[in-house]
């Protein structure tokens, strides 16, 4: 709470000092005497702010969430399911991708060796410069809309599940490999009575990482194209038309939509590790 | 109970040549070793585990190993069962190779630590191998039942492996080896990391499983009172290269208490297997 405070504080402070310059100049244009205070109010509630002010922020993103129906093209909670559809479908993608790229690693040497060093270079291209490509072929052969945003969440998430579910599927300490070799498991009941259940914490953990990831990469989607729906619409309509509140109140729901991704995941790893017998 | 037969006796103290050792009052050769070698290769060159081990065990006996660190005493029992393959020489259990005993499930191996699963519960545990293996649910459940109850653990079904005391989860973990019902036991120090009042009450309580299961048990251990109180026969091992130094048999009754740790002859023997350790060891320093 301390820490949220004083991070207000510094914000506001911010805002005062980074304002200053665009009041004052609009005082001077109007050649219209002013005060320090009234110079202090001016940077409080300018409508195109360097820096908007907490409380405008919080103003722009109630009234973006409250203030319009649900399906209007205003309203916060429609560009944030616009979005949210394509990370969830992404991230769903992404999952299921790494994990059978982790499942293929763990079980062929010859396949560790030959698909590491792609997984790991895929990664090494900005998405930024991949999204319009994807766009651009996945619309020339008639995919358009959520696929494409999608294809690219799926993209970013694939690679910290599959890092992570690697490691999980690993993680059975010899003696339990051991115990498992003198009842003479097949390696299909490894998998399933071993490997998996010892792999749960890392999916989780890697879940997490994966969910935010698949966010960015929705938003990040919506921006080069142009998009009409999404947060990343909203972003970019806010820069087109220097609607710097917007642009920040676009910011706070997506970080309020990656927080309670990451809620939901964590939610499901704490009844999970229940079932799985975890310390009380 | 003694055995009606007074086993032939070879007894070599400190030799370095291996001898062999049959028995005429068992019936069958449960295990066994033949000129059996093993050498490691690591990154600083090569060790030779075991060298030229011959042994025979017959079946229903209780067999204790022991030496010094580095002996060989873990590398024999893991290459009775199959865990490690010899680099020369041949291992028969039961009549069949060590491999194919291991596929048809002979034994049931306890290893230092419990081992158990931390996200089943004891009784899951308990049904781990039974599932692997084929069992009907309804039999799993009456085994797991009957081999908890074994162990003095009746009751601790639901619980999980981090509620039981150490000696508590040892002894599911042995249990958890007898529950597929195997003719042999392997077990690698399964007391090592306990305290000495738990480990008294738990070497009593494998007693009695021995006594009532009559299964042939190959028990490795550090420590001299622990393997004359529970053995049949001792095998003494020396390190560098591991081989068998002395083989030693115990005839004390089957029905025995710990009070025998006290008896001469119980001082005799556990001398004589002191006399063992120390002889392999003066080849190093």
């Amino acid at each position: 709470m301390t820490v949220v405070a004083v991070l207000i504080v510094i914000w506001y402070v911010a805002a005062v000092l980074m304002n200053l310059s665009l009041v004052r100049g609009g005082f001077e244009r109007e050649e219209a005497p002013y005060t320090t205070m009234e110079l202090l109010a001016g940077t409080m509630i300018a409508e195109r702010p360097l820096l908007p002010a907490p409380h405008q922020v919080v103003g722009a993103f109630v009234d973006g969430v409250f203030g319009y129906a649900p399906t209007a093209p205003r309203s916060l909670v429609y560009h944030s399911m616009v979005t949210l559809s394509a990370t969830l479908l992404g991230f769903a993608l992404g999952a299921l991708l790494g994990i059978v790229l982790a499942l293929a690693i763990v079980h062929s040497r010859v396949l560790e060796r030959s698909l590491m060093p792609w997984i790991i270079c895929s990664q090494m291209v900005p998405i930024l410069a991949l999204a319009p490509i994807f766009i651009v072929v996945l619309g020339a052969i008639g995919l358009q809309g959520l696929l494409p945003k999608s294809i690219i969440s799926a993209y970013l998430s694939f690679f910290p599940i599959t890092i992570g579910m690697v490691k999980g599927f690993t993680s059975p300490d010899p003696m339990q490999m051991d115990l498992m070799r003198t009842w003479s498991a097949t390696p299909r009941q490894v998998l399933s009575k071993l490997r998996w259940p010892s792999a749960v914490p890392y999916l989780f953990a890697s879940l997490k990482v994966a969910i935010t990831i698949s966010l960015i990469g929705a938003i990040v989607a919506e921006l080069p194209t142009g998009a009409e729906a999404g947060i990343g619409a909203r972003l970019l309509a806010g820069s087109y038309y220097g609607q710097t509140i917007q642009i920040w109140s676009a910011l706070v729901a997506a970080a309020v939509l990656a927080s309670s991704l990451i809620a939901v995941v964590s939610y499901a790893e704490r009844k999970v590790a229940q079932r799985m017998g975890a310390r009380a | 109970m003694t055995l009606l037969v007074e086993p032939v006796r070879m007894n070599s103290t400190a030799e370095t040549t291996p001898h062999i050792y049959q028995s005429t009052a068992t019936r069958t050769i449960a295990v066994d070793v033949s000129k059996v070698s093993l050498t490691f290769d690591t990154a600083d060159g090569k060790v030779e585990a075991l060298s030229n081990v011959d042994l025979q065990i017959g079946g229903g006996e209780f067999v204790s190993f022991i030496g010094p660190s580095g002996c060989g005493k873990t590398t024999l029992l893991r290459a009775i069962a199959d865990l490690q393959r010899p680099s020369s020489g041949t291992v028969t259990v039961n009549g069949m190779s060590a491999e194919q005993a291991r596929l048809g499930r002979n034994y049931g191996y306890v290893f230092q630590a419990p081992a158990l699963f931390p996200w089943r519960s004891i009784e899951a545990n308990l049904k781990l191998p039974l599932e692997l293996m084929g069992f009907s649910p309804t039999e799993q459940k009456q085994r797991a039942a009957r081999y908890l109850a074994l162990v003095n653990l009746t009751g601790f079904e639901r619980k999980f492996p981090w509620q039981l005391s150490g000696g508590m989860q040892q002894r599911v973990s042995i249990a958890r080896a007898l529950s597929f019902d195997p003719e042999l036991l392997l077990m690698d120090e399964p007391f090592g990391a306990l305290d000495e009042i738990v480990r008294d009450h738990l070497n009593e309580q494998l007693l009695q499983l021995w006594a009532k299961t009559r299964k042939t048990v190959l028990f490795v251990t550090h420590s001299i009172p622990e393997a004359v109180f529970l053995s049949t026969k001792i095998v003494v091992m020396s390190p560098r290269p591991g081989r068998i130094t002395d083989i030693i048999d115990c005839n004390f009754p089957r029905d025995r208490t710990l009070e025998i740790r006290e008896t001469p002859e119980f001082i005799a023997i556990a001398q004589r297997v002191r006399t063992g350790l120390r002889a392999g060891h003066s080849y190093e320093e």
